[in-house]
């Protein structure tokens, strides 16, 4: 709190990011939360509308010079929130400002949202929630330990890899000399280990990290080491090294002593690069993608030629391409592969994890998503801290590899609409907690340091979080049927099937999305189908009692093909972004909280029916605003507006959050 | 004519027929006047039926005596008929097009079709103009109907009766006619029942580079605004392009002779452009390379997304000038045929809900597109594939169809028709059994007698079984104006058209049956529990005591 100089600054502007909108309100600072709150201003009838900033969220904080209106205040948020202030007082502004940079750059852990967040759990069921993905059982039901692949203590006490988890899965026959010879001509000691099992070929998914070769060296251990994981797999007789940086990074990496595998000192492998870029490329491309999308009446055409030179899309698509190699090699050859970039914990997260993905439907739903994500990312090393800026550290290693990562995922999910159990929401509620710091899960670097912070102890799973509001993330085209007849996933990924991730990094941007939503609809349905199920049975219970039989069919109608439980009804969505859902939840919602056993006899038939409000249509309200608006500029210069802006500013009916 | 002359080998076995995400299949293949049928002659594979007229046109290729034509088609689907005999090969591709590229209007399928359906109401007489202008004579009296161009002499592309202003007598039409491009003089569009503020149509005024004015026309389009209210004037083409059409005798209204009047200009491309623009778009979608840059600059070099922006902004901006300010408009461009009937259309969709249902959707098509004298025949006698030189098709109504499908998209429960009925209007538009598009103009129609010779495709589409594939699960009926985001990123490729060939939708297919199944079980638990809601509720008061405490 002793950063915080001033609490509340009044009469603060926001402006909208495309449009001339504005609205007025007062600005809060607290511990762990910028929050802006709009003035009931003179003719809205709704409550102000409320943004929540988290302050671990905000990336960047710029103040812009005076201006005859007041000191701007420009916050750029990691979810890709973008807001502009402008601060009365310049002297206002000045104190957020300082106030920001400082808040938003903890320098230790404990200063992390998630040390102080209590989401009113006790003891157990904090410990519950840290229980709830067990990675022990999740290589049981790959089928591992077997007779070929055995859990090993070699790093019980990190001390072979510090930036591995503490269980292991190698080779039976990778004995222990063997595992430290092979780390120690590894980079980070990050040696070849286990991390997908595919049981139907017994075919392994093995990651580490380059080996540290340069122009000639070579290491024994570390050849038997790959000779074991491919004896381990009788189906073929090599497996393949995937190495996924590009050629020439890995070329270069060999004058620094590191590099790749000589196919002559390795027996029965087959080398591949796959070329995907390395962390600073991936960070730039981003960033030039972001500005393009943040300019001001973007032309189609300068949106097509930005699209493509921030490489952004083909990036991703190398991703996908990488995964679906793996994946081929995997399912269709049955032979073992070896993933490595250059420290193991980026690329080769990505395409580990992808691949599994596109292996194995249990990775499709809701907890196995959770699961892989636990697994390829969080146990073996992905370096949260440093990619996502949780502490203030170099800017250099900020990198959005886990971003693509749900982004590939999220294309997947366009082009197989049935085969995942979640829906987009859930991705972007995990990139927002990613960053928020608010749960454990992804604090720090590596297994061994979240075990020094004492997360599971201090801080809570947000695993436990998401499966708690799962309803909310389900998606209501899922079809368990379709990960029987379609085991593997075999996308295209000729480039027009790639596509913008509007939601995704528009996700603030109200005005940029469709008015109405599919998926919101279809949940309100189906949730409304729920409440409906259960009214109809305590209808025939009722009318039972009364010793009448129902005129219609008793037989509850034929269920819906979806698999859920549907038994349960939702729970009530999130309210505030930052502390719950993602955007599209956070819309008002129309619920009755209708006891349906005091309804029976009334006249409740209409209020059964669920109100569909349509957003964006223009109600009376916001055309009377516009129209003050408008007769101004009626003899000004309305044909010189830019397109965008006109119709933009005539979108959003009521601007939320 | 005999077709027969044209058919030198009516029928070839052992075709191989390959078609994109199916199976292959191997039959004979019947050439008729209007059709290339294939049939395998088993009972469960099907035909595969294609009018001559759907052929935008062929390749030839062979391997040995092994002969394959690949027949690109005007909806963009690609096929591959392998015909075994070089001489075989020959024939059906020279026949092919020689059928595909008949002139004669009086030739074509619609003349020769009889329905197998039974025409319950008859599409040519749906949307008569005397009927609509029925229902705005009963929001105001401010409009009549004039048969000023009962014979087609006033304006050829108008139909007989047009809606004008009231105070307008019909000498003063015919000067106006003068005065406008191909005689097209402002006429009504639509009326804005919620405050009397009307769109009107027009050609370009031919001021000409000597500043011709026109004392008819200025009145006519006074006559339009209230008392003390000025209207807006939006020209599709920049002003430059404006400029330049005085050279040629066009030109747009000047402040000074207009002064009650805003005028505005937009960028909306001609004809020639996009169609250029159709073919390269097209193109690169069937593009089959894996570079990701290749496909983002052939996308953004199509410029096809920039029009459909460009339309799309033109028709909020007149939606704008109506609903928000208040204010009439006039739309027009050079002819008044292509990007006025995009921006009335469109705005029309923004701003009448009515227009968003089924049959809604087919009156603004007849109205403001076949009965405005959009030139169907020429625009759409070619597609992407044509290898001839484009003369004057151009993609203008598939890009209307486009900007519908990106409101649809983004207000998806808004209308009362799904995609698919934007894509059947694409197709049929390009070739079709039914008569509706043939001709560039209502006189064209009637002197081919297309209502009495041929088979409307309304009739076929109003039937229960066309009306429930076409229509949208979602919908709900919204009174309102729905004002769509142009932002680029709002924007998206149609798929459903463009890459409808390029991909398998059976997973979307899926996925959709399964909405539609959550819609409708919800549909049927929600009459359950209302309908035992009222047993218990009139037991209840049979039987007071049953009441519950």
């Amino acid at each position: 709190m002793e950063h915080i100089r001033t609490p509340k600054v009044e009469q603060v502007r926001l402006l909208d990011r495309f449009s001339n909108k504005s609205t007025n309100g007062t600005l809060y600072l607290t511990a762990t939360h910028l929050i802006f709150v709009e003035s009931n201003s003179n003719n809205s009838t709704s409550a102000g509308q409320e943004v929540w900033i988290l302050h671990h969220h905000i990336a960047s904080v710029e103040k812009l010079s005076l201006t005859t209106t007041g000191c701007p205040l420009v916050i750029q948020c990691r979810n890709f929130r973008l807001v502009h202030f402008v601060v009365q007082r310049e002297r206002d502004c000045h104190d957020i400002y300082s106030s920001l940079l400082r808040l938003l750059r903890p320098v230790s852990y404990e200063e992390l949202y998630a040390f102080s967040y209590n989401p009113k759990q006790n003891d157990q069921q904090r410990e519950e929630g840290w229980q709830l993905i067990d990675l022990g059982a999740e290589f049981e039901r790959m089928g591992v330990p077997c007779d070929q692949w055995q859990l090993t203590d070699v790093n019980r006490d990190f001390k072979v890899c510090e930036t591995y988890p503490r269980d292991l899965y190698v080779p039976i026959t990778a004995s222990k000399p063997i595992i430290v010879g092979s780390s120690k001509f590894r980079s980070k000691g990050r040696f070849p280990v286990l991390t997908y099992f595919y049981q139907e070929k017994k075919a392994a998914v093995c990651r580490c990290s380059q080996p540290l070769s340069g122009f000639s060296a070579r290491c024994l251990e570390d050849e038997s080491l790959l000779q074991a994981i491919s004896k381990a797999n009788h189906n073929s007789r090599f497996v393949y090294v995937m190495d996924t940086r590009p050629k020439l990074n890995a070329l270069a990496n060999r004058a620094a002593g590191k590099g790749y595998e000589n196919e002559d000192n390795y027996s029965n492998i087959r080398f591949q690069f796959v070329g995907i870029e390395n962390i600073h490329v991936m960070r730039t491309s981003l960033q030039k993608l972001l500005e393009v999308i943040g300019t001001r009446s973007l032309s189609m055409s300068d949106y097509l030629v930005g699209l493509e030179s921030s490489g952004w899309l083909r990036h991703i698509k190398a991703v996908v391409d990488a995964a679906i190699f793996l994946t081929k090699a995997v399912t269709v050859e049955g032979v073992s592969v070896l993933v490595h970039c250059s420290d193991g914990w980026d690329r080769t997260a990505q395409v580990c994890s992808l691949g599994s993905l596109l292996m194995d439907p249990y990775y499709r739903t809701i907890k196995g998503f959770m699961v892989l994500i636990e697994k390829d990312w969080i146990s073996f090393g992905h370096k949260f801290a440093d990619r996502c800026d949780q502490l203030d550290g170099d800017p250099k290693e900020v990198s959005p590899i886990f971003t693509q990562f749900l982004e590939c995922v999220w294309q997947l999910t366009e082009q197989f609409p049935q085969a995942f159990e979640f829906s987009e929401w859930f991705l972007l509620q995990i990139h927002e907690h990613v960053h928020s710091c608010q749960y454990g899960n992804f604090l720090g670097n590596n297994q061994r340091q979240r075990e020094e912070l004492q997360l599971r102890e201090r801080t809570h799973s947000l695993w436990a979080f998401l499966m708690s509001e799962k309803q909310n993330y389900l998606n209501p085209f899922y079809s368990p049927a379709y990960a029987d007849s379609h085991p593997v996933l075999a996308p295209s990924t000729l480039p027009y099937n790639f596509k913008f991730w509007r939601n995704m990094y528009h996700q603030f941007d109200r005005s940029m999305h469709p008015r109405q939503s599919i998926l919101k609809t279809i949940l309100t349905l189906r949730e409304n189908s729920c409440k409906a199920e259960s009214a109809l049975q305590s209808l025939e219970s009722r009318l039972q009692q009364l010793g009448v039989t129902p005129i219609v069919t008793s037989d509850p109608p034929a269920p819906p093909p979806t698999r859920d439980q549907r038994s349960s009804a939702l729970p009530p969505r999130p309210d505030s972004l930052i502390l719950g859902a993602p955007i599209n939840h956070k819309e008002e919602h129309q619920r009755q909280d209708d006891d349906e056993q005091e309804e029976v006899g009334e006249e409740a038939t209409e209020s059964f029916d669920t109100e569909r409000t349509v957003e964006g249509s223009s109600g009376t309200e916001s055309r009377k605003q516009s129209y003050g608006e408008l007769d101004g500029t009626y003899s000004s210069e309305l044909a010189k507006e830019e397109p965008a802006v006109v119709s933009l500013e005539f979108g959003v009916a009521r601007m939320t959050c | 004519m005999e077709f027969a002359e044209l058919i030198k080998t009516p029928r070839v076995d052992g075709v191989v027929l390959h078609r994109p995400f199916m199976p292959t299949v191997e039959g004979t293949l019947c050439l008729t006047g209007h059709h290339l049928i294939l049939s395998s002659r088993q009972d469960n594979t099907e035909e595969l039926w294609l009018l001559h007229s759907n052929i935008d046109s062929i390749e030839k290729r062979f391997v040995g005596s092994l002969g394959s034509i690949i027949v690109k088609c005007k909806d963009l689907r690609v096929i591959q008929l392998d015909i075994p005999g070089m001489e075989e090969c020959l024939n059906i591709a020279s026949s092919i097009e020689a059928l595909s590229t008949l002139d004669l209007v009086s030739l074509m399928y619609p003349f020769f079709y009889r329905p197998m359906f039974e025409v319950i109401e008859d599409g040519w007489n749906l949307f008569l103009p005397e009927d609509v202008f029925k229902d705005l004579e009963s929001m105001t009296d401010e409009w009549r109907l004039s048969d000023v161009n009962k014979d087609f002499s006033v304006c050829p592309s108008y139909p007989p009766l047009v809606a004008v202003p009231k105070d307008v007598d019909d000498e003063t039409l015919k000067k106006v006619a003068t005065f406008r491009h191909s005689g097209r003089f402002p006429v009504l569009s639509y009326y804005h029942k919620k405050n009397g503020m009307v769109m009107m149509r027009a050609g370009q005024p031919l001021t000409g580079t000597n500043g011709r004015r026109c004392k008819e026309d200025e009145k006519l389009i006074n006559a339009t605004l209230r008392p003390g209210k000025r209207g807006y004037i939006i020209d599709t083409r920049t002003i430059n392009v404006a400029q330049q059409a005085k050279a040629r005798g066009g030109g747009f209204e000047t402040e000074a002779n207009y002064p009650q009047w805003r005028r505005i200009h937009k960028a909306i491309e001609r004809s020639n452009i996009l169609q250029e623009s159709l073919i390269k778009l097209v193109e690169a979608c069937n593009d089959q390379s894996h570079s990701m840059d290749r496909w983002l600059s052939k996308l953004e070099a199509s410029n096809w997304q920039t029009h459909v922006k460009e339309i799309l902004t033109t028709a909020c901006l007149a939606a704008q000038c109506i609903d928000r300010e208040g204010a009439s408009v006039l739309v027009h461009g050079t002819e008044g045929t292509d990007s006025t009937l995009q921006v009335t259309s469109l705005a029309q969709i923004i701003l009448d809900p009515a227009c968003r249902t089924i049959r809604g959707f087919q009156g603004l098509v007849e109205r403001e597109w076949l009965q405005a004298g959009h030139p169907f025949q020429q625009r759409c006698a070619q597609s992407a594939y044509s290898n001839s030189k484009p003369r004057q098709e151009a993609p203008s109504f598939l890009l209307f169809l486009d900007c519908v499908w990106q409101i649809l998209r983004q207000f998806p429960c808004s209308f009362e028709f799904s995609e698919s009925f934007l894509v059947l209007l694409f197709e049929h538009a390009y070739a079709s059994q039914f008569g509706t598009f043939l001709g560039n103009s209502t006189a064209e129609r009637t002197k081919l007698s297309l209502p009495e010779k041929t088979v409307s495709l309304w009739s076929w589409v109003n039937r229960p079984q066309e009306l429930e594939r076409l229509t949208n699960p979602l919908f709900e009926a919204n009174s309102l104006v729905i004002w769509p985001s142009v932002a680029p990123q709002s924007l998206l490729l149609w798929e459903g058209v463009f890459l409808r060939w390029n991909r398998s939708s059976r997973c979307f297919d899926e996925a959709y049956d399964e909405m539609v199944h959550i819609i409708e079980y919800n549909k049927e638990l929600q009459n359950k529990v209302n309908s035992l809601r009222r047993q218990l509720a009139e037991l209840e008061t049979e039987d007071p005591l049953l009441q519950t405490p």
